[in-house]
């Protein structure tokens, strides 16, 4: 076993020799080996972070047909650094009459949810955080602190911008964990297991064919989750100017705002790990560990450039359109296809591969088909409803 | 070793690196504060009453019948793990489970529960 194969246990291996010569008791040494590398993940993080900031301003400029930050460094790469010691030198302002505790700790635990999100994020066959054999649904209880965090911010702000910018993101964000939850389901059912791990491992064939629809489900309620646009409406800027994080400035503002590009770009590489295979790319994972992370975070960043391109292209939605859809459209669709995923998983799973994925193919597209028939036949019947009576009142 | 003490690993170091971050920003700034500063923002125009104001009950119903949904999925869960080696039985019957689940979906829609009244 050399480094290039297996980094993480060599060093592992090679620390706990150094720690345990010095005197150390075994579990505090691997306990402190955990640390450093967690430390060294959640680091990289950061700085990845950091450069995240100039990818989404690189790309809303053009989007929007500007060119964005090009003064500082070859193609403003030092910007983001300019901006962070602008955020670290700026007067921290808490408005008067706040719950200052609560203030305080809501842009920490925005922060945390998302770099705890990473314990579970299969990087590479031997490189993974924590293999908890319930990734899943420590993936749903990490979102549910960021919640938290914005109706901690919303509340704590003393402020009524920030108080309305919460309750509707919590409703929103809420709301559509239920879909999320029905199409996490998917990829379990699919694999036989919760792990995060297991479910790369069991994507022989990408499960985006098996289950495309439950692909598609997935990213709109991650982007309603993150709450960017079209589901901004917790922001807000023409209403609420900026929502819950209204009263937060320097470095408290800049750990929203920098947990929120990091939670898009998680969310992208958990798009990838569920449905795409995660650092699986036709074999190219098994010539080294460095190569399996680079292509998930290849697939990850392709994720979150798709999140961010339905960002600048859609209009912000009303928040009854907005619940309407979760609710009436996007749950009901959710749990039907993990009812027809589950039978036809049951069916198939004996035949040959060919027919599997044919026939788990067609009947994601066949549930697909119906609902948006059903939805359009609906909306056929509104309009013709509001019409007949616009006429007969011109009849009047 | 326990796994979950590499979660809880994740929770300091992930908690250390914001608290790093904005205690060094609050050793950096300045502070110099005054009540107008400090005043609430409201695009300058003054606040009236109180800053906590009511919200509407629509979202307390919306979390009511989340936590329905919420409680019971996290039930399909280990439905889901073990679907597999259970057969098409487990699968009739995971089936009438979720019909349960948006039967109450259902009722909830039916009683104009989900309207943005």
């Amino acid at each position: 076993m050399s480094f290039w194969n297996d980094p993480l246990k060599v060093a592992a291996d090679w620390l706990l020799g150094v720690f345990t010569a010095w005197g150390m008791p075994e579990l505090a040494a691997n306990i402190l080996i955990g640390f450093l590398g967690v430390l060294i993940l959640i680091s990289i993080l950061m700085v990845l972070d950091i450069g995240l900031v100039w990818v989404e301003r690189k790309v809303v400029a053009r989007f929007q047909d500007r060119i964005g930050p090009n003064r500082l460094g070859p193609f403003g790469l030092i910007q983001p650094f300019a901006d962070i010691i602008k955020l670290m030198i700026k007067e921290d302002i808490t408005p008067a009459g706040a719950d200052k505790v609560v203030y305080n700790i809501a842009p920490m635990l925005s922060m945390m949810s998302v770099l705890i999100l990473w314990a579970v994020v299969p990087l590479a066959p031997t490189i993974l955080g924590v293999d908890l054999n319930i990734g899943v649904l420590y993936i749903i209880a990490a979102g549910a602190i960021g919640t938290l965090s914005i109706i901690m911010a919303g509340w704590a702000s003393n402020n009524k911008y920030a108080l309305i910018g919460a309750f509707r993101q919590v409703a929103v964000m809420i709301s559509f964990e239920v879909p999320m939850l029905a199409t996490l389901l998917i990829p379990t059912i699919l694999a036989g297991s919760m792990g995060t791990a297991a479910i790369v491992e069991g994507q022989d064939i990408w499960y985006v064919l098996l289950a495309p629809l439950g692909a598609l489900i997935f990213l709109v309620a991650a982007i309603a989750e993150l709450g960017r646009a079209p589901f901004d409406l917790a922001e807000g800027e023409s209403e609420l100017v900026s929502g819950y994080n209204i009263e937060y400035s320097g470095m408290k503002f800049g750990m929203f705002y920098a947990g929120e590009l990091l939670h898009a770009f998680t969310f992208g590489g958990f798009w990838a790990i569920l449905f795409f295979g995660g650092y699986r790319f036709f074999g190219l994972e098994k010539v080294s560990p460095f190569l399996a992370i680079a292509v998930l975070l290849f697939k990850a960043f392709i994720g979150y450039w798709l999140i961010m391109w339905v960002r600048y292209t859609l209009l912000r939605i009303r928040i009854d359109h907005m619940l309407a859809f979760n609710w009436k459209f996007l749950t009901p669709l959710a749990f039907t296809l993990i009812m027809v995923t589950a039978l036809m998983n049951a069916l198939l799973s004996g035949t040959s591969t060919w027919l599997y994925v044919t026939g788990m193919f067609l009947s994601n597209i066949l549930v697909a088909w119906v609902a948006l028939e059903i939805a359009r036949s609906y909306s056929r019947r509104e309009r013709e409803r509001i019409e007949g009576k616009r006429i007969v009142e011109v009849g009047h | 070793m326990n796994p979950w003490i590499f979660v809880g690993l994740f929770f300091v170091v992930g908690l250390l690196i914001p608290v790093g971050a904005i205690g060094i920003a609050w050793l950096l700034g300045p502070k110099k504060p005054n009540p107008i500063k400090q005043s609430v923002y409201e695009c300058g125009i003054e606040t009236v009453g109180e800053s906590w104001v009511q919200f509407k009950a629509q979202y307390y119903i919306f979390a009511l019948v989340f936590l329905v949904f919420d409680v019971e999925t996290v039930f399909l869960f280990p439905w889901a793990v073990k679907l597999g080696a259970l057969g098409l039985f487990a699968v009739i019957e995971g089936i009438i489970f979720i019909l349960i689940l948006v039967a109450g979906l259902v009722y909830t829609w039916r009683k104009g529960m989900l309207e943005w009244a």
